[in-house]
């Protein structure tokens, strides 16, 4: 492997935190902390424990997101009938995924293959024996990217996207999507739409990667990916029975600041993590997750309070997670002044796209997965863009790194626009093979009953 | 025998609770519920839906008195759970046919 060759052991720390920059393009990993340029060439790339141990801990952090603190978050905002039908669609999702990353959704996001797909030369992490200690180098050829961590804990830390992504989807579809529906798509929707996806933006083949997009812990992968499928599935499904003229209001919001707490926390695992090791870049990542979390909660929360007269509980959480989603595509790319600025428009954004925008379109998107999450990671996406601040993301090879500019915001546009659509298409087409087979929605009797009881026999209190 | 029967404001029920004792009470009986009378109801928002709530949450307070009790039971509560706001709450005066104790058995006045 000769392309793949690391940093050298004595490297300055500095130096050696130093994000890669793909050669030949602008593109960057989450994950990417040294060049594939050759820039030594007689040091073996080594496990740093270092790095190694802040990836462990950050992939810890990433899934307490979802269980339990997307799992809380959710079910705080349903009625109570729902709650516990809540709780376990991301519960299950997190044990269901685990299992179908390792037996393909890692091969299809992180395989060789192309421009567009991996491959399947590692269904069931086949491989992994021969190399479980060696540092981990993703891709091959020049564009490779080398790792000072082993493979074990790429791949742990990726699961962890793999499951959060559709179970924040599914919030938009909360009180009427049957739970066997919801497993057999969701094993469908992770390996043909997210995994496809996160190859093409974080993979060195990937075409978005080659394209020069930014996307540093998943704002198009994770966001707007789960924010899509969230509105088309919302648009699938129809309305809950009820709305608007039933009483729909949160059974315990104290869930969901609980829930929403515990995201604001792991979040500094899936942005700081995804600098790939513990350094300047990862630093820097976790200081600006921290401003735009708190700027979004306050613009929602003023904007709330302005317009609607009271400064609201669930407004404030909203907004915390408005601002940690806008900030997650540009998290190892800008200084902390702009973290505050993309943190207050993602809070106005997202206030708008909750309380406004889908009452204009008539869509019942139940726990704003689009309005929140689609919308501020479109809004963190194209702000990457302009506010990129070159040499966070500059390498030893490159040190300029990747700045903000037209052209880069005309690129995040474009990377934008292709996963929209990718996954709009997508996800209807997958939607609707499921309801043929299975149905997506219960009827109207379990759903007025409740899905607590109708379809886990069980009840809360 | 008579049952007084008040909805009252949740936040008055101690000092409806220490106006009752020193008149002889020797017990009573607290349910949460929620009604409406003439107090408007709440409007609440989440997200921009807007819920108007026009069951609000009061206390009822059940207490069984001889009949020698009852007017200076329903003038302590009367006077205690007043706040001259709207949403005071109401008391009723029911007759009461008969009562035991169930653990040793006495009867009407005794059993209360």
């Amino acid at each position: 492997m000769p392309q793949v060759l690391n940093l050298m052991t004595t490297e300055p720390k500095p130096m050696r935190t130093a994000l890669a920059k793909a050669r030949g393009a602008a593109a960057l990993l989450p994950a990417l902390l040294l060049a594939g340029p050759a820039l030594a060439q007689d040091a073996a790339p080594t496990v740093n424990s270092g790095d190694t141990a802040w990836m462990l801990t950050s992939t810890a952090l990433v899934l307490m997101m979802t269980i339990p603190g997307l799992a809380l978050f959710y079910a705080g905002m349903v009625r109570k009938k729902n709650i516990l039908a809540t709780l376990m669609q991301s519960f299950f999702l997190a044990a269901l995924l685990s299992v179908v990353w390792m037996v393909a959704g890692y091969s299809i996001a992180f395989g060789e293959g192309g421009a567009y797909f991996g491959d399947f030369s590692r269904l069931f992490l086949s491989g992994i024996a021969a190399n479980w200690d060696a540092p981990f180098s993703l891709g091959s050829g020049d564009g490779a990217v080398a790792f000072t961590i082993p493979e074990t804990v790429f791949v742990m830390f990726q699961m962890t996207f793999f499951i959060i992504t559709p179970a924040l989807a599914v919030g938009a579809w909360a009180d009427r999507i049957k739970f066997s529906a919801l497993v057999v798509f969701a094993v469908l929707w992770s390996l043909l739409i997210y995994a496809p996806v996160a190859h093409w933006v974080w993979h060195p083949n990937g075409w978005i990667f080659a394209l020069g997009a930014l996307d540093f812990a998943g704002g198009t992968v994770v966001h707007i990916n789960a924010g899509v499928a969230g509105l088309v599935g919302a648009l699938v499904l129809g309305k809950r029975t009820g709305l608007g003229t039933e009483n729909m209001s949160p059974y315990n919001l104290a869930f969901a600041v609980i829930g929403a707490s515990l995201l604001w926390v792991g979040w500094f695992g899936f942005n700081a993590g995804s600098a790939g090791s513990a350094g300047g870049r990862a630093g820097m990542a976790m200081l600006v997750t921290q401003l735009a979390a708190g700027a979004a909660t306050l613009a929602w929360v003023f904007a709330e309070w302005i317009t609607k007269g009271k400064p609201s509980v669930l407004g404030a959480i909203s907004g915390a997670v408005a601002g940690l989603v806008a900030i997650t595509p540009a998290a190892g790319f800008v200084l902390p002044v702009p973290a505050v600025i993309i943190g207050l428009v993602a809070g106005l954004a997202g206030f708008w796209g909750a309380t406004a925008l889908k009452h204009w379109c008539g869509y019942d998107d139940s726990l704003d997965a689009f309005g929140v999450h689609g919308v501020c990671g479109i809004v963190g996406a194209l702000l990457t863009g302009v506010f990129a601040y070159g040499p966070l993301s500059g390498t030893t090879a490159d040190p300029a790194g990747i700045s903000g500019s037209f052209s880069q915001f005309m690129i995040q546009v474009y990377a934008v626009a292709a996963t929209f659509v990718f996954t709009a298409i997508g996800t209807f087409i997958l939607l609707k093979i499921v309801d043929v087979i299975i149905g997506l929605r219960v009827t109207e009797e379990e759903e007025r009953e409740g899905l607590d009881v109708s379809l886990h026999g069980e009840r809360l209190g | 025998m008579k049952l007084v029967m008040a909805i009252i404001k949740p936040f008055k029920l101690d000092e409806v609770r220490e106006a009752l004792t020193p008149l002889g009470v020797q017990g009573l009986t607290v349910t949460e519920v929620k009604g409406f009378g003439r107090q408007k109801g709440q409007t609440e928002i989440y997200r921009g839906a807007e819920y108007h709530v026009s069951f609000l949450p009061k206390l009822k307070i059940e207490v069984a008195v001889p009949g020698d009790l009852v007017e200076a039971v329903v003038e302590a509560i009367a006077t205690t759970a007043r706040t001259g706001k709207i949403g005071d709450g109401k008391i009723f005066v029911l007759d009461v046919e008969r009562a035991l104790r169930i653990r040793t058995g006495e009867t009407d006045d005794s059993a209360l």
